[in-house]
């Protein structure tokens, strides 16, 4: 902490930059559209700046209200699957060998590499009525011989609904929940899980007493950089969702596209970002408790 | 539309003043020196539809002039519309549908054409040389014409789905139905169903519009931004609403695709070459332009992306060439008289209306 007093010429001259970046490019056109929010339309391009609240009293109109709750809804479905499945991966990948854990982690982000764009393209050319999935699915049906009990194969709608939107979304950002769950894994204080051992525990008590308490900062970690970016997804519902997909990044997209309502666009922007803001109040908590449940043991 | 209470406790500061200044800003930040300005470089920026230029047109082009044309693509006219109107990101050549270059000359945000550098005009068919959306031809020369109908396969459809209702009303192809996500285009068809004007302005005509769509909606799949072609050729769906010459394009590889213009009527559309303000390099704009309109260019064009080309003497050309008399004589693309008697032009209606179109298309979207 104290560094930064005894060498400040160091200091600025490596933070300059970034903070230079930050308020140009981050804090001063966000600036704008937040001014933009209080702003009404003027004919086709021109925007005044009136102090006007109506786009904010705009968004909590019903029809916003219900496509935001649904958007949480999603949201937090897509939370929970990718801590539940991503979970086990992290403890695999935390406890097994050091050559091994690093082609494994190499895995895990992989699919960084591919732009998320062609990923779900890809999920599209997999999940679509002649896709890969009901190809797989008809030949089983076909090899064990249920047309003749059942009549001929009927594909299964998996695009183009919710199921298809949410598999999107847990594909897109379950890395997001393994690492940090991972990293927390892996800091984990291996003496105490033998100690439980030594004194009779079983390997469940043992998982559900000590390592899950431990690693929840972990996990706190991962519902934030899951949740949040899932709040705000709206490529994935327009490519892979039917005509329920709407989430509220959709309507914000076609407030800036489609609508030509910059205004209305920008408030209904800055209410996610307070939601988001909200939300990430929330984790000093969380991060507190895990941290307390550390020192008690 | 509510009276306005607020009070201006700022002077009005215009997107484009908003944008300059923010534009003035990464000016400045621009380190490297502009080049001489002299004579344009070799390079052009066309923003264009997908699938919507010939196959060798941009190299014949390059061939013949020595300028690059880098393309990029838009989906729909409001992502367009969008790109542009915070200032011209660099594109010299576009191409807006008719009712998006009213709204674009409206907002000041297309560049006159010098028509004396596009002496190729002169081959146009005598209907395109002057247009209501744009008196004179000013702004704007028109690229392809067409119409929205229906696409659908044959073997899974009961003869011939001529008509919206299938689309609209009707549970007859449940699950199978993709429609286009352009707010403007679905919900005007809608009205055309109902026996409206696909220009109805009326607030309770529209929320009847909006009604119909949300009911039907069990039956249809989704809203397809620009590919339902391809929903169509992968099974994915039976029927779809689209632009003829995309359906176009797919039927030519599969024969179980038609096209059909409902009886109730649809709309016929141009989509028209523009330059818009703030273009890079207008004189090679000019030369493409011209070039896109020569009959011989035209005609290769219109022949591989199987949309009606609005130069008379390029159908000339196209009669001598290898299935030019096939495209000539075809239906979707040129329909016939009776058929066109039925289209009906889109037009720029106002922003009020563009807004009221949009709640409406939410409502459905969120129903």
């Amino acid at each position: 902490m104290e560094s930064w007093r005894r060498h400040p010429l160091v200091f600025w001259a490596m933070g300059l930059p970034g903070i230079f970046w930050l308020i140009v490019f981050f804090l001063v056109p966000l600036g704008f559209v937040w001014l933009m929010s209080f702003g009404e339309k003027r004919g086709i391009v021109d925007i005044a700046i009136t102090g006007t609240l109506e786009n904010y009293l705009r968004a909590f109109d019903p029809v916003y209200l219900g496509i935001l709750f649904k958007t949480v809804r999603i949201s937090l479905i897509v939370t929970l699957l990718c801590i539940v499945i991503g979970y086990p991966v992290a403890y695999v990948i935390a406890f097994s060998p050091p050559k091994v854990r690093t082609w494994l982690l190499l895995a895990i982000m992989l699919p960084f590499w591919i732009n998320m764009l062609i990923r779900t393209y890809a999920l599209i050319a997999v999940f679509r009525t002649r896709g890969y999935v009901n190809f797989t699915l008809e030949w089983l049906y076909g090899l064990l011989r249920l047309d003749a009990l059942f009549g001929p194969f009927q594909p299964l709608p998996m695009l183009y609904n919710e199921f298809a939107v949410i598999f999107g979304i847990v594909y897109v950002f379950l890395p997001f929940a393994v690492l940090p769950m991972y990293a927390a894994i892996e800091r984990l204080d291996r003496s105490l899980l033998e100690a439980a051992a030594d004194l009779g525990a079983s390997r469940f008590h043992t998982f559900l007493t000590i390592t899950l308490p431990l690693t929840r900062s972990g996990i706190a970690s991962a519902v934030l950089l899951v949740f949040i970016p899932a709040l705000g997804s709206f490529l994935i519902p327009e490519l892979l969702g039917g005509p329920n997909a709407y989430m509220i990044g959709n309507v914000i997209a076609a407030q800036f596209k489609k609508a030509n309502d910059w205004p209305f666009g920008a408030a209904l922007s800055f209410l996610l970002m307070y939601a988001t803001f909200a939300i990430l109040a929330v984790r000093p908590l969380l991060v507190r408790r895990a941290a307390k449940g550390e020192g008690a043991r | 539309m509510r009276a306005r209470r607020s009070r201006p406790f700022h002077a009005a500061v215009s997107r484009r003043r908003f944008l300059a200044l923010t534009g003035g800003l990464a000016a400045a930040l621009r380190f490297l020196p502009q080049g001489a300005q002299a004579e344009e470089e070799k390079k052009l920026n066309f923003f264009n539809w997908d699938t919507y230029i010939g196959e060798t047109t941009l190299d014949d082009f390059r061939r013949k002039t020595g300028i690059v044309v880098k393309m990029d693509l838009f989906a729909d006219n409001d992502e367009l519309m969008a790109k542009l109107k915070g200032g011209n990101p660099g594109y010299d050549v576009i191409v807006p549908s008719n009712d998006y270059v009213e709204r674009m000359i409206k907002a000041g945000m297309l560049m006159p054409l010098d028509h004396g550098k596009i002496p190729n005009f002169r081959h146009f068919e005598e209907r395109f040389k002057d247009a209501a959306f744009d008196p004179g031809r000013k702004y704007s020369v028109t690229y392809m014409w067409g119409t929205v109908g229906i696409g659908y396969r044959k073997s899974k459809v009961k003869g011939v789905p001529d008509s919206w209702k299938y689309l609209y009303d009707s549970d007859t192809y449940a699950g199978r139905i993709a429609l286009l996500s352009e707010p403007g285009t679905v919900i005007g068809l809608a009205l055309k169903y109902l026996g409206y004007s696909f220009n109805d302005t009326d607030h309770a005509h529209i929320e009847e519009a909006a009604r119909l769509i949300i009911r039907n909606k069990k039956n249809i799949k989704t809203f397809a931004p620009d590919n339902g072609q391809d929903l169509l050729a992968s099974g994915e769906v039976d029927l779809v609403q689209e632009w003829n010459g995309d359906v176009l394009q797919v039927m030519e590889e599969d024969d179980d695709i038609a096209y059909v213009v409902p009886k109730e009527g649809a709309i016929i559309w141009q989509d028209c070459l523009c330059i818009p303000k703030g273009a890079p390099h207008p004189e090679n704009a000019h030369a493409f332009i011209n070039f896109l309109c020569d009959p011989k260019i035209a005609a290769q064009n219109a022949l591989f992306i199987q949309y009606a080309t609005p130069v008379a003497t390029a159908k000339e050309v196209i009669r001598t060439m290898e299935g030019g008399k096939d495209y000539l004589s075809n239906p979707a693309i040129f329909p016939p008289p009776e058929v066109m008697q039925r289209l009906e032009e889109s037009k720029y209606l106002g922003e009020e209306h563009a807004r009221r179109i949009q709640e409406a298309w939410t409502r459905i979207q969120a129903a």
